[in-house]
């Protein structure tokens, strides 16, 4: 247990420090969102419609950018080898290091997306509807990701590959967390049901992500 | 030949594009079949023999 | 003959050298056969004659999914039993599967412009094929990307099962995202209870392309193995050159 408290808090701390990449990816989601206005234009009540949306692209884009150095550090100056070999089941040490890059990476996103609701005229409601759901939605990104970013890794290959590899499967993950903050601002729906759902699909990312992640890493360095 | 009716562009394209693909793959395939075979021929003729001892082209 | 002996090469490449022949023979057979019963086939009393692309097109997308399967039992052979020939099989398999969702791809959207009024509808089936599309093509990226085949070979096996665990989630969320948005008077065909007229047609082509696949994956196996001989002999040659 100790060993994965102390590889969470060493990944938040590289993430955090000079040269991590973690505020980037928030720099990124800002920028993005700026730009989705001159695209479609300062039009306050479109905005308002599509708003949820581009907040979720924004995320999704932003958290997938950042994953390509949840390895790809460690393999640099070797303590992914150490982690490979250590004790520590590498099931356990993945996932340890997912949430760090969640804490890290992810957390800000969300922090930010008050700010950003405001800037696409989100009332209250549809602001927290939709921090909720990124709340409960990042992970399953975070998670599905790892396993595009442990492909990458054992291939030397990152940027464009990955985004290729993961972008298709977190389709279910953008689906239904537009559709719960869609149904919780207008919607016809229920908010309860894609919620749900949206938590269900983060706990299967959970589980899978972890394992593939791991099978990737044990076949693919040597 | 019973008749197609008004859309007949449509099915005949249908038909004709699976025929170019699956004519397609099958080609890329033969060809392929022949490009490594004549590059086999080009390295058993450089005298490289496999670990088996066999001849390069041998199955 | 086991499947433990296919593991040889040798033995593989001569089994395929006498089975190929027989099996483009039936093929072909079954698919003149097919395309006659589809020609012969009645118009359906709503569709009118464009249901002679369902023939064509059911097959295609059947095979599309298919294939990731036969692909996802070569990744299971390569990450768990190191099956030589798995590699080979996900390897060869994956540009073939990719061409015939292509296919169904672009026959499921010619005949929706005369059933919908438009090429691409964002109807539910339509989309889940796309990403399987989508999924196929970044399967031979990541194959093309890496030049070692054994290194690719266990990266891309991890990324198919992880499709296959990911695609029915992803069925299931395109279906539930098109309910919602579901366009008016989409018409739609009469699902399972299709008249014998069609389904006996239909069933023979299914089977014609399904041996399609066969011939093509075994050809495409084989010229992989030899693709790898190639390889290893042209790296023989560098080294006995530089020793």
């Amino acid at each position: 247990m100790t060993a994965l408290a102390a590889l969470i808090r060493r990944d938040i701390k590289i993430a955090l420090r000079v040269g991590g990449g973690a505020l980037i990816g928030v720099l990124f989601f800002l920028t993005v969102t700026v730009l989705m206005p001159f695209a479609i234009g300062p039009d306050m009540a479109l905005l308002t419609r599509l708003g949820p949306a581009i907040l979720w692209l924004g995320a999704l884009l932003a958290s997938l950018l950042t994953l390509d150095r949840l390895f790809t550090a460690d393999h640099e100056d070797g303590s992914l080898d150490l982690i490979v070999m250590g004790r520590t089941p590498l099931e356990l040490a993945c996932a340890a290091k997912a949430l760090a890059h969640w804490l890290a990476a992810g957390v800000p996103l969300i922090v930010a997306t008050p700010v950003l609701g405001l800037l696409l005229n989100l009332d209250g409601t549809a602001t927290s509807a939709v921090a909720l759901t990124l709340l409960v939605g990042t992970p399953a990104l975070t998670f599905t990701g790892m396993i595009g970013a442990s492909l990458a890794v054992t291939l030397h290959r990152g940027g464009l590959l990955l985004a290729v590899l993961v972008l298709p499967l977190s389709i279910p993950v953008l689906i239904f967390g537009v559709a719960a903050s869609q149904a919780a601002i207008s919607g016809p729906l229920s908010f309860g049901t894609p919620f749900s759902i949206l938590c269900a699909l983060s706990l299967v990312s959970l589980v899978v992500g972890p394992f593939a992640a791991a099978a990737s890493l044990r076949h693919g360095l040597d | 030949m019973t008749s197609l009716g008004p859309y007949a562009s449509f099915i005949v394209t249908s038909y004709t594009l699976v025929a170019a693909i699956v004519l397609i793959l099958i080609g890329w395939i033969t060809l392929d079949y022949r490009r490594q075979k004549e590059r086999l021929r080009e390295l058993e003729a450089s005298g490289v023999t496999r670990r088996s001892g066999r001849q390069a082209t041998d199955i | 003959m086991t499947l433990i002996d296919l593991a040889n090469p040798t033995k593989f490449l001569s089994l395929t050298a006498r089975v190929l022949p027989w099996l483009a023979g039936a093929t072909a057979i079954l698919l003149l056969v097919g395309f006659y019963q589809a020609a012969m086939a009645p118009d359906d009393y709503q569709q009118g004659a464009t249901v002679k692309i369902m023939f064509v097109h059911v097959p295609n997308a059947w095979l599309a999914m298919f294939v990731w399967g036969v692909m996802s039992l070569a990744a299971l052979g390569t990450l768990v039993w190191r099956h030589p020939l798995a590699d080979v099989a996900a390897k060869a398999a994956a540009p073939i599967g990719a061409a015939f969702t292509f296919l169904a791809l672009v026959t499921g959207s010619l005949w929706g412009r005369p059933m919908w009024g438009t090429y691409w509808e964002w109807d539910a089936r339509l989309t889940s094929v796309l990403i399987l599309f989508l999924m196929y093509l970044g399967l031979m990226a990541l194959w093309r990307a890496v030049d070692d085949p054994s290194r690719a070979a266990r990266a891309a096996a991890v990324l198919t099962l992880v499709g296959a665990i990911n695609l029915p989630i992803i069925k299931f969320s395109v279906d539930w995202w098109n309910t919602l948005h579901q366009p008016a008077a989409v018409l739609r065909m009469g699902g399972p209870s299709l008249d014998k007229a069609f389904l006996i047609p239909l069933l023979v082509m299914a089977v014609g392309f399904s041996l399609l696949f066969v011939t093509l994956h075994l050809a495409a196996m084989r010229n992989e193995i030899l693709r790898r001989r190639v390889r290893s002999l042209q790296m023989m040659q560098a080294s006995q050159q530089a020793a």
